[in-house]
């Protein structure tokens, strides 16, 4: 009877390409991740099982909790043209290097004539608690609020740059009191903003 | 592995070289894991990071002509939002509610139940979907209105016929949750 050859094989694969293609995906990844910036006013959202995600550019968020609101506008340009309008309405000059400055910032919590020195704060400071007080909601005498004000003049550069219309959400805390965001509400009906998204965490549907 | 060649010295007379036969192949599986580890990490903080947004249509309000819209009693269920997470719904209107005033919880064993049943049998009756009003008191929080606003979307209040909105809530109304005590 003659022998049968069995014929070896190696059990060491070859990685390499594996490997490349490993660390192609991982560098793609990497670059695409946005850092996610630290939150001066951090929330709790509630979570709902609505699946719509929230779309990157044309908006602005409005957070609130703690009684407190904060503003935020997506796209730089529109940030410099919403200072700058804010700026001829308050009579207050902003230079270039504190537009610069201010665009760099996601949102902001104080009243218009503290902006300056908010904006003069180094980026970790501005974060820290307490630091920003919130926008004033209330009118002052026949003067709209100036949280108003902002979200109007946001919608202004957006129209004027994009040519779109801002898309306004609002990301308000679990267990903020409703009487807050009815306040909000109202602002935004106020000058006919009546559809806006509620910004809301998965949950599994039950 | 690699090595420093400490010996020698004093041997290069008639000693021949000898350099050691390495194996120019590398262990890669170890790093494959490490990235492949990595690229789940990164792919699920990308795609898992961003928020949903729940749309929200409130009805116009016009300060100019302020006629209240009639909405026929018989179809329209207004819940009332209160504090410590409860709620209370009827049908009808506050003075004369159709079906009585009555305390539920959020969520599937609560609101969901009376939104089905109730959505079904105004259907059945009228042919036309149910209207619901959501009024919020300033006891209830945030989570509540969007909880309720969830449920709307769950049990399909929406489409069909049916609409709901947000609505003011009225001293009647104020009136009959602090009798229920959640206010």
């Amino acid at each position: 009877m003659p022998k049968v050859k069995v014929p070896r094989k190696s059990t060491v694969i070859d990685m390499t390409a594996m490997c490349d293609v490993a660390s192609l995906l991982l560098t793609f990844f990497i670059l695409t991740a946005t850092a996610r910036q630290p939150e001066p006013l951090p929330v709790d959202t509630p979570s709902s099982t609505v699946k719509v995600k929230l779309p990157a550019t044309e908006i602005a968020t409005l957070t609130i909790g703690q009684g407190k609101v904060f503003f935020g506008v997506a796209g730089q340009p529109i940030r410099i043209r919403m200072l700058e309008r804010m700026g001829e309405r308050y009579n207050i000059q902003f230079t270039d290097q504190e537009k610069k400055r201010f665009s760099l910032m996601d949102n902001f919590g104080v009243p218009i004539a503290q902006l300056k020195q908010l904006i003069a704060l180094p980026g970790d400071k501005r974060n820290k608690e307490g630091v920003q007080q919130g926008i004033p909601t209330d009118s002052v005498g026949r003067n709209p609020s100036e949280l108003r004000e902002w979200i109007y003049n946001a919608r202004y550069a957006t129209k004027e740059l994009n040519d779109k219309e801002l898309r306004i959400s609002i990301k308000g805390d679990s267990k903020e009191n409703y009487k807050v965001v009815k306040k909000i509400i109202d602002i935004l009906q106020s000058q006919e903003v009546n559809k806006f998204s509620l910004i809301t965490s998965l949950e599994a549907a039950d | 592995m690699a090595e420093l060649d400490t010996s020698g010295g004093g041997k290069k007379k008639g000693g021949k070289i000898r350099s050691k036969k390495q194996s120019a192949r590398v262990d890669m599986t170890p790093m494959v894991d490490l990235m492949f580890l990595l690229i789940t990490f990164f792919m699920l903080t990308t795609t898992l990071a961003k928020p949903q947004a729940m749309d929200l249509a409130m009805p116009d309000k016009d300060e100019k002509n302020d006629d209240q819209f009639e909405v026929a009693d018989n179809r329209t269920m207004t819940i009332l939002l209160g504090k410590n997470d409860r709620l209370e719904w009827y049908i009808g209107s506050v003075e004369k509610p159709l079906t009585a005033p009555q305390l539920d919880n959020f969520g599937k064993g609560g609101i969901r139940k009376a939104l089905l049943e109730k959505s079904k049998e105004v259907k059945a009756s009228t042919g036309k979907g149910l209207i619901v009003l959501i009024k919020a008191s300033e006891k209830a929080n945030y989570k509540n209105l969007v909880d309720i606003l969830d449920e709307m979307k769950i049990t399909n209040i929406g489409v069909g016929g049916g609409t709901y909105a947000i609505v003011d809530i009225t001293e009647p109304e104020i009136g009959l949750l602090k009798r229920d005590g959640i206010y």
